[in-house]
């Protein structure tokens, strides 16, 4: 393992601790290990909370900030954090209007999740919650754990943010997310595995002529491993997969995601950018609004996510408003 | 000879030591089908039970139970925390605040602890999880508990491993594992594996002279 580290065990506090130390015009760091906006709780304010694993910098905490997230709860490296922190969240931001969770659909994250949120209504706070589950690459069934939260998070988040620094209430704060999450699709895939600091060792063995499509955020495989193709057959096969699944026809508008995973540099996402854009003009679509660069991703792996979403006037203008937090800022 | 609190407090050490034995092997088999960490979070949350052990340790079995419980849901996360914590919460929720545990005492929590697991969980029977180790255990134990207690824990923790390698060549419905449908199959559950070294730890902790 080959790391820009001290300890395995004290990565996630020493990288909170330098956030604090970079950005204490954003955020404050809370115990037990959350990450606060600075002038929460905002009175009259819905408050708005996402948690999950560490290792997908700048997600959460690179969203925290106005216009975005009030708070956020990382766990361990790929770990969902624990009910404690979710719990504290939701009281440092809770102005009294409620505070919305938004959780991506991982087993861990959502049990967690509804743990803390079941403590903070005994608190007698007003919590409502939405799953985010936007990854095509996983089957949906009654069956099974059902989609992963991957890109379409980041929107969601950008988008409710906007709306409640504009005084949208909590059940509509609520509603939004849940429209994003009906008009989201994502689809991943990896050149290369990544190293979970505690563990020293890569997740997945991987040849270098070789490629993991349909991954999703934690190191874990992906539904195919396949021979490397090139930029524009991979950009091919992650969104066809997302275009034919999700509410996408002529003549939409849509707001095109080009995520690099952690260890792909720009020029390649703008390698994908490039045919992607291709094939939304063969389908008669026109990129609304777009968003590239490493904003979820997992750790140092190399690769990309595909997510688009289809706009309309109402989610264009939330994602337009002003935000300023360490990783999005516009607008201010 | 009914079961004592010191007993149980010498279980939950020696299922944790068996986690820091096994911890790399866990977190092995978690790369395969997962996301590499159950070894790990496992060994952390019963390395904080270690460490919590003489302020939770109580009078009775169902305070030392339910201070596990809370223990692990505060410090595991991920889906092991609020699945083993949930555990040990609705087992010492029906211990109660019994000091000397009978067999029968004993089944009936081991019952509460799988119901709880399986209604946080939302796992059934052969969706590939520590239901799949943990349900059979307990029904072993049920079916025993006529004989001596060293027996039907025996069969219990038998039946566990039985139930983890039963489904080893199933595709994972539940849990990160799920995500991989097919590819899933033929791999040996994590979460099942670490069941069975918790009812294995909890005979052994158990047999006379222990």
């Amino acid at each position: 393992m080959k790391k820009l580290i001290n300890a395995p065990d004290k990565v996630v506090d020493e990288a909170l601790a330098g956030m604090a130390a970079a950005h204490p015009d954003l955020i404050r760091i809370e115990s037990p290990n959350i990450v606060v906006r600075k002038d929460a709780p905002r009175k009259g304010k819905v408050g708005i909370i996402s948690g999950g694993g560490s290792g997908h910098e700048p997600m959460h905490g690179g969203f925290v900030g106005l216009g975005m997230l009030d708070a956020a709860a990382p766990g361990a490296v790929f770990t969902s954090p624990v009910p404690d922190q979710m719990l504290a969240a939701t009281k440092a931001v809770n102005g009294g209007a409620g505070v919305l969770h938004i959780v991506k659909n991982y087993t861990g994250d959502v049990m967690n999740f509804d743990l803390a949120s079941e403590l903070a209504q005994g608190e007698g706070i007003e919590v409502a919650s939405v799953v985010i589950a936007d990854d095509v690459a996983v089957k949906d069934s009654l069956y099974t754990a059902g989609r992963r939260g991957v890109g379409g998070t980041v929107l969601a988040e950008k988008i409710v943010g906007g709306a409640a620094e504009g005084g949208a209430d909590l059940a509509t704060a609520k509603a939004l997310v849940e429209k994003v999450q009906d008009n989201v699709r994502s689809m991943g895939m990896a050149l290369t595995s990544c190293t979970v600091p505690a563990a020293g060792k890569p997740t997945f063995e991987i040849a270098d002529d070789e490629m993991e499509i349909g991954i999703g955020i934690h190191g874990e495989p992906g539904r195919q491993r396949m021979k490397l193709a090139s930029a524009d057959e991979i950009t091919e096969m992650l969104a066809t997969p997302i275009l034919d699944d999700g509410p996408f026809s002529k003549g939409d508008s849509v707001l095109v995601f080009v995520n690099g995973m952690g260890g792909t540099p720009l020029i390649e996402l703008y390698v994908v950018f490039n045919k992607l854009a291709a094939i939304l003009k063969d389908r008669g679509m026109t990129i609304g609004r777009s968003l590239v660069g490493n904003y979820i991703t997992s750790l140092e792996m190399a690769g990309c996510s595909i997510t688009l979403l289809k706009l309309d006037d109402e989610l264009t203008r939330h994602w337009d408003a002003p935000v300023r937090t360490a990783a999005l800022r516009w607008g201010i | 000879m009914p079961i004592t609190v010191d007993q149980l407090a010498r279980f939950v050490e020696l299922f944790a030591e068996r986690l820091a034995a096994e911890k790399e092997n866990l977190t092995r088999l978690d790369s395969a089908i997962g996301d590499a960490d159950h070894g790990i979070n496992m060994d952390r949350g019963f390395q904080a039970v270690l460490g919590k052990l003489p302020e939770i340790s109580s009078d009775s079995a169902g305070g030392l139970f339910k201070g596990v419980g809370m223990t692990l849901v505060s410090t595991v996360g991920g889906a092991s925390g609020p699945l083993y914590g949930t555990f040990f919460l609705r087992a010492g929720g029906a211990l109660g605040d019994t000091t000397d545990v009978t067999a029968e005492q004993l089944a009936a929590a081991l019952r509460a602890g799988l119901e709880g697991v399986i209604q946080r969980g939302k796992a059934e029977l052969d969706d590939k999880t520590m239901v799949d180790a943990l349900s059979p255990a307990v029904d072993a134990f049920d079916r025993s508990l006529d004989g001596s207690l060293p027996n039907a824990l025996a069969a219990a923790a038998s039946a566990a491993a039985a139930g983890r390698d039963r489904v080893t060549p199933l595709v994972a419905r539940k849990g990160r594992a799920s995500y991989l449908g097919e590819r899933s199959a033929g791999h040996q559950d994590p979460g099942a594996t670490s069941t069975t070294i918790m009812i294995e730890a909890l005979r052994d902790a158990l047999q006379p002279g222990a």
